[in-house]
């Protein structure tokens, strides 16, 4: 006779035989298990009679093998799970149903866990003792839970379709619980309400490697599809980095813009005054006289400062290397014209010849205007050796916002990638509409 | 810190109390209920089987929570619609008593504290009724009735009721936990924390087959 208060030493797991078709079911959650579904003939069982009384039969023309098997090991965070009961279980929205599959994980000691699939990705789940506080963030119902806000993503109605193993609660096919979740990446909160009661559970996204390597499971876990609600964002943190570097670089482009300009010496090596009439002479052009320039190979800039007035003039430049005849030619063209609603263009210009070796120069102007307006130009010419210019500057900048940028892009797309899922997706602009990936 | 042993009046088997403000106990032997009057042991009745039991506890584990010690002395098994808990009756090394429940594994433990002036009367608790308590703000997240399914060991009252009895349980979003216990009038409160396993460093667990 069987003592009922002296506990027996070592509790062992049974095993019983289907009424319906005399299968073996094995129970592996010990005195826990309420239901347990046979594997051949899918009848769920009741497991706390020793009839085993048929509770419901289901059948279903195509069998699902869960892709971790029933009685699987695993340690997750150092503590040993063993899978005992599988359920898939579906929501439909509209015309779509979406399926995603749960194990549970049990330990005799440290209780149950569960785990969930939906197209690759899976989360780590444990139920909850403490109570997440609802707050509303923004007119958006939302969480927190231990320092951290969660935002509501969804709110479905889960329907179990597919039973296999074994479960410490009542369960059927056909079972029904309504389920907000609310995120905040890599962890979802999810308040399952049944009769009046919620129970919250707190999930973590796992990577399906990882669970893998901790199932030891053969081969690869199946690929992902799409961004899960609580999938952690591979651009988390890195718009923020990225624009702190931004700025980083960008003090410092200016620090060195500065510097260039303070070194640059910025001499001025020529000005004369000149006046020109057109018309007078059929070749206008003359040269200056001869001026160093020194110093390391750096820019010239030439500056023209005209009296125009409602006029233009052409300058064909060459700078011109008395010793070795290297010539650099250029044109300017000047014009300015102004009346009662304001002006337009400049009487001045200048032009910044770049990287002109050290030696000794002249240059060949030749201006032109239209010779009708016999009007004369006073110009005066500057050339200035080693002035500072900042369109290095002004290029090195802009692409130094390309980085950050092209990353604040793509973390706005992966989370709206993530929010089409949710209940506060936009309005699909066109009826269905596949993934792109 | 056990009382000198007595003899079960049914059997008379020695009977021990490792807690001396017990005031029932059950016989090892015979399943006898036994009462502590004044000078010896009644028997008030007997416990039938106990329902199949998966829980790693048993009368004699020992933990630590809190570096305070303890021992399992007791324990009363509840039944509700959706199957058992357990309610372990603790001692502390500090000849303090107190509660760990353990329903499908998820621990808490408890003490026996004063009621503020009001507690939510039966008819009036709800599901989010709100409640404080010694500055903890408690949410009420379920609503059980239960009866005693069976009883082990030394207990701090008398208790064998079949009838069934409403149970509040609430908790904060920090994992406080409180028990509002209806069996009684006024009803009485308990208030402690949810534990992880790890948290009560165990000794002398009950052992399972493939799970060592």
């Amino acid at each position: 006779m069987a003592s009922s208060i002296v506990t027996p030493p070592i509790v062992r797991p049974k095993s019983l035989n289907c009424p319906g078709c005399g299968a073996a079911v094995e129970i592996r959650g010990f005195a826990h298990t309420l239901n347990a579904v046979c594997p051949n003939c899918l009848s769920v069982l009741d497991a706390t009679t020793p009839e085993f009384q048929i509770l419901q039969r289901f059948q279903r023309k195509e069998r699902i093998q869960p892709k971790i098997p029933l009685g699987t090991r695993a340690k997750l965070a150092n503590i040993a799970y063993q899978v005992i009961g599988f359920q898939q279980r579906e929501v439909q929205t509209g015309d779509d149903v979406f399926c995603w599959d749960e194990y549970l994980l049990f330990n005799p000691y440290y209780g149950f866990r569960y785990l969930t699939e939906y197209q690759g990705h899976w989360n780590v789940v444990r139920v909850l003792s403490a109570l997440p506080l609802e707050v509303a963030s923004g007119g958006k119902p939302a969480v927190e839970f231990q320092g951290r806000r969660y935002r509501h993503f969804d709110s479905l109605q889960a329907r179990t379709n597919y039973i296999l193993g074994e479960f410490p609660w009542q369960i059927r096919v056909g079972d029904s619980v309504d389920d907000r979740d609310f995120v905040s990446p890599p962890y979802m909160l999810s308040a399952e309400s049944t009769a009046g009661e919620i129970t919250w559970s707190l999930a973590e996204y796992t990577p399906g490697k990882q669970i893998w390597t901790a199932f030891q499971l053969p081969g690869s876990p199946p690929a992902t599809s799409g961004v899960f609600a609580n999938q952690p964002s591979p651009y988390e943190g890195k718009p923020g980095s990225a624009w702190r570097t931004w700025l980083w670089l960008t003090v410092a482009l200016v620090a060195i813009a500065l510097l260039f300009s303070v070194s640059s010496s910025n001499r001025e090596v020529f000005q004369n005054t000149y006046l020109f009439t057109p018309g007078l002479k059929t070749d206008a052009a003359f040269v200056t006289p001869a001026f160093e320039l020194t110093g390391r190979t750096s820019n010239v800039e030439i500056a023209v400062r005209t009296d125009l007035n409602n006029n233009w003039a052409y300058f064909n430049f060459a700078l011109i290397n008395e010793d070795t005849g290297q010539d650099f030619d250029f044109g300017r063209e000047v014009s300015y014209y102004r009346d009662g609603d304001g002006s337009e263009g400049s009487p001045h210009d200048s032009v910044i010849v770049p990287r002109v070796p050290a030696g000794k120069y002249y240059l060949r102007v030749e201006p032109e205007m239209e010779s009708r307006m016999l009007q004369s130009m006073s110009y005066q010419l500057t050339v200035r050796r080693d002035v500072p210019t900042h369109t290095f500057f002004w290029i090195a900048g802009i692409l130094l916002l390309i980085p950050p940028i092209f990353i604040s892009v793509r973390a706005a797309g992966f989370e709206a990638a993530r929010w089409r899922e949710s209940d506060y997706a936009p309005a699909p602009s066109s009826g269905g509409g596949g993934d792109d990936d | 810190m056990s009382a000198p042993a007595a003899n079960c009046p049914n059997c008379g088997a020695p009977v021990t109390f490792r807690w001396s403000s017990a005031v029932q106990t059950t016989c090892e032997f015979c399943h006898s209920i036994l009462v502590r009057t004044d000078m010896n042991l009644e028997k008030v009745g007997e416990v039938s089987d106990l329902p199949p039991d998966a829980s790693p506890i048993q009368i004699g584990t020992e933990g630590i929570y809190q570096n305070k010690a303890f021992v399992v002395i007791g324990r009363i098994i509840y039944e509700y619609e959706q199957g058992y808990w357990n309610e372990w009756h603790l001692v502390y090394n500090d000849s303090t008593n107190g509660w760990l429940s353990d329903a499908q594994l998820e621990y808490d433990l408890s003490w026996q504290t004063q009621p503020p002036a009001h507690l939510p009367a039966s008819d009036e608790i709800k599901w989010g009724t709100p409640f404080q308590s010694n500055s903890k703000s408690y949410l009420t997240t379920s609503l059980t009735k239960a009866h005693y399914k069976g009883v082990q060991g030394e207990l701090p009252f008398q208790y064998w009721n079949k009838s069934d009895l409403l149970f509040a349980d609430l908790r904060t979003p920090t994992g406080d936990f409180a028990t509002i216990d209806y069996s009684e009038d006024p009803p009485l409160l308990f208030e402690g924390r949810a534990v992880e396993f790890d948290d009560l460093h165990f000794k002398n667990l009950r052992l399972f087959e493939g799970w060592s």
